[in-house]
């Protein structure tokens, strides 16, 4: 489930008001003292508390549920997971519950070894890159732009972004594949009849780097609401009162941004592009509704091919191997993003 | 940068707002084309759901629709098991909604109120898990539901639904919790109220109106997922909304205005909840805003 975004440090949470105590006024993401994001918690009501011992048990009671639920539905399938790669789960393990036979590295020789496997890792990072790249640059432009631009004009962009952000995946890639309909599609016809182009009846799907041209397109589309409505938040928190020094001391309009904007914005930006990253790392619905449930081996990316060995090939184990080198693989990323939520002192 | 010209004069008033006029021009140019590439996948998903099929079924697409009508909302209603889908996505979503948020309101309340070893780890935790690729602890997942008796079952599309839901929302509502002000709680204990009967007699009702908004994300998760009820749930009246939209594209063909209908008919509740919330965010964002 991806609509759930993980906190961005310096942009509050629907309905936070901004902490009160010592940034008081200026609060500037990031770069604001650590206790941004609320009070820091004092020993919790100490004077008051008579029972010491039942006190310091109550925290962990609170947490429990949620701590177990956790670990059932995360941390223990990502644990088995580790396990399955060393298996080999098929299908008749599937139906009758034996004990899968230990198979050692041969999954991971077996993946590693296969040329496929590598060709499908280029195309997701190819992939992941060039919607990153576009996402975050277009989302940075419009935000810049969104400053500047009438009020109404920005009203109604606003409303398109929420519009188009709100949108499921499922109905904003069902839109998109009949977009690209290769009869009846709007994208021919417009090709077609107003940009002078032969385009009648072509199929977009025959040429994977045309067909992902399309996924691009619905992915960059459903991610730039996010990122542009983000940086435009953090843009409204630049000191008005620094860019017009800035200016009045000849910097122009790229110095500003590199002295004066580039800063106050870089901690939302750096994390609004790491989860791009990780998000459209792990693309997986658009091509999978866009290819009709069964994308050709052409259109696989990794999470695709992990789901393709597991379930259309019914190797249960292969499909586990697979995601455990693409959770290796994002783990760096990963890494990055909590260590940036921590020096900003979002967890805290 | 300061450098230069220090003795610079300051830009005569007459030049500045000229120029400033015709910048704001060219953004409001900028923000028209963004604001149509935005707005025209909506605009085309309720303009083919209302179109006439001949007209969807035409050579010549026109960007405005000729007539308008229903016939595509009936046939889409008319789809077997659209009602039993209802019911699906229904039961599943509000019960592991339900779920999410009293186990995550009590969490929040812990890692927003006390101090206590291993609290850093467990938010850390929350962070961390809403990294991994669903489509990871897919495989592992379905096999586990299987061993369990869980595959085409509500409850095991709830549990996960539930949990998934689960990490966000807490972190969503510690940040209401520690928004409240800590002297509330204390004098209800002074008069008092225990630890706990002063968390729901006090910071709960304060907590509504984020409970509110962390419900309508978490509904919002649920209602989306489409993969995981796809692969768990196999008979046709089990179906979720989105697994039986799925079956409009058939081997055969799709009927274009049916599934456009369809899609509205999925996306209306979710853009209406999304708005509600936006507005909330929105407003949030920007009252960080430096205002002197």
């Amino acid at each position: 489930m991806k609509a759930a975004e993980p906190p961005v440090p310096g942009l509050r949470q629907p309905g936070e008001r901004p902490a009160p105590g010592p940034a008081d006024g200026v609060s500037v993401p990031g770069v604001a003292t650590p206790s941004s994001t609320g009070s820091t918690p004092s020993p919790a009501g100490a004077g008051i508390r008579g029972k010491r011992n039942a006190g310091a048990l109550l925290p962990y009671l609170l947490i429990a549920p949620a701590f177990v639920a956790i670990a059932a539905v995360f941390v223990w399938p990502l644990i088995k997971t580790v396990i399955m790669s060393f298996q080999d789960v098929g299908r008749r393990e599937l139906w009758t519950g034996d004990p899968a036979p230990w198979v050692g590295f041969e999954q991971f020789t077996n993946i590693l070894g296969d040329g496929e496997f590598w060709d499908v890792v280029w195309r997701t990072l190819l992939f992941m890159v060039a919607c990153v790249v576009a996402t975050m640059g277009i989302g940075l432009f419009l935000a810049q732009a969104m400053q500047r631009m009438t009020n109404w004009v920005r009203l109604a962009l606003t409303g398109a972004l929420v519009a188009a952000w709100s949108l499921p995946l499922l109905v904003a890639t069902s839109i998109f594949r009949w977009f690209a309909d290769s009869d009846y599609g709007v994208v021919n016809m417009v090709l077609t009849k107003y940009l002078g182009l032969d385009f009648r009846g072509h199929n977009w799907w025959l040429d994977p780097k045309q067909g992902f041209l399309m996924i691009g397109a619905v992915v960059v589309w459903g991610a730039i609401p996010f990122v542009a409505i983000t940086l435009y938040a953090a843009l409204t928190q630049v000191p008005k009162e620094l860019e017009e020094a800035a200016a009045l001391d000849g910097a122009g309009a790229a110095g500003v941004f590199r002295y004066v904007t580039w800063p106050v914005i870089k901690p939302v930006f750096q994390m609004v592009a790491t989860l791009s990253v990780i998000w459209d790392f792990n693309v997986f619905g658009q091509v999978f509704l866009m290819r009709g449930n069964k994308p050709e081996p052409e259109y696989n990316l990794l999470g695709l091919y992990s789901y393709e060995k597991a379930f259309e090939s019914n190797s249960f184990s292969q499909g586990a191997a697979i995601s455990l080198i693409t959770v290796l693989l994002l783990s760096g990323v990963a890494v990055y993003y909590l260590r940036q939520l921590l020096k900003i002192g979002e967890v805290e | 940068m300061s450098v230069t010209a220090p003795t610079r004069p300051g830009p005569t008033p007459a030049y500045r707002p000229d120029r400033k006029k015709k910048s704001r021009h060219v953004y409001n140019v900028v923000g028209l084309v963004a604001f149509v590439a935005m707005a025209f996948p909506v605009y085309w998903l309720v303009v083919s759901a209302l179109r006439p099929n001949q007209e969807i079924r035409s050579y010549d697409q026109k960007l405005w629709p000729d007539s308008v009508t229903l016939d595509n909302f009936q046939r889409a209603i008319a789809a077997p098991n659209f009602g039993t889908a209802i019911q699906s996505s229904l039961i599943i979503c509000v019960t592991a909604v339900a779920g999410a948020m009293l186990m995550a309101t009590i969490a929040a309340f812990a890692i927003g109120r006390f101090q206590f070893a291993g609290r850093k780890a467990f938010m850390i935790v929350l962070l961390v898990v809403q990294l991994l690729p669903p489509t990871a602890l897919l495989i592992p997942l379905y096999l586990q539901l299987n061993e369990l008796g869980g595959l085409n079952e509500y409850w095991g599309v709830i549990v996960v639904y539930l949990v998934s839901t689960l990490p966000f929302a807490t972190w969503m509502i510690r940040g209401f919790v520690v928004n409240i002000p800590k002297e509330l709680e204390e004098s209800a204990m002074v008069d008092g109220c225990s630890r706990m009967g002063a968390f729901w007699r006090v910071i709960f009702p304060l907590l509504a109106p984020g409970l509110a908004a962390a419900s309508i994300f978490a509904l919002i998760n649920a209602w989306n997922e489409y993969l995981l009820a796809y692969v768990v749930l196999q008979d046709n009246d089990k179906y979720t909304l989105n697994v039986w939209l799925m079956n409009f594209s058939t081997s055969r063909g799709t009927d274009y205005g049916a599934l456009m209908a369809a899609s509205t008919l999925i996306a209306i509740p979710v853009v209406v909840f999304f708005m509600l919330v936006q507005k909330k965010m929105a407003a949030g964002l920007t009252s960080g805003a430096v205002k002197g």
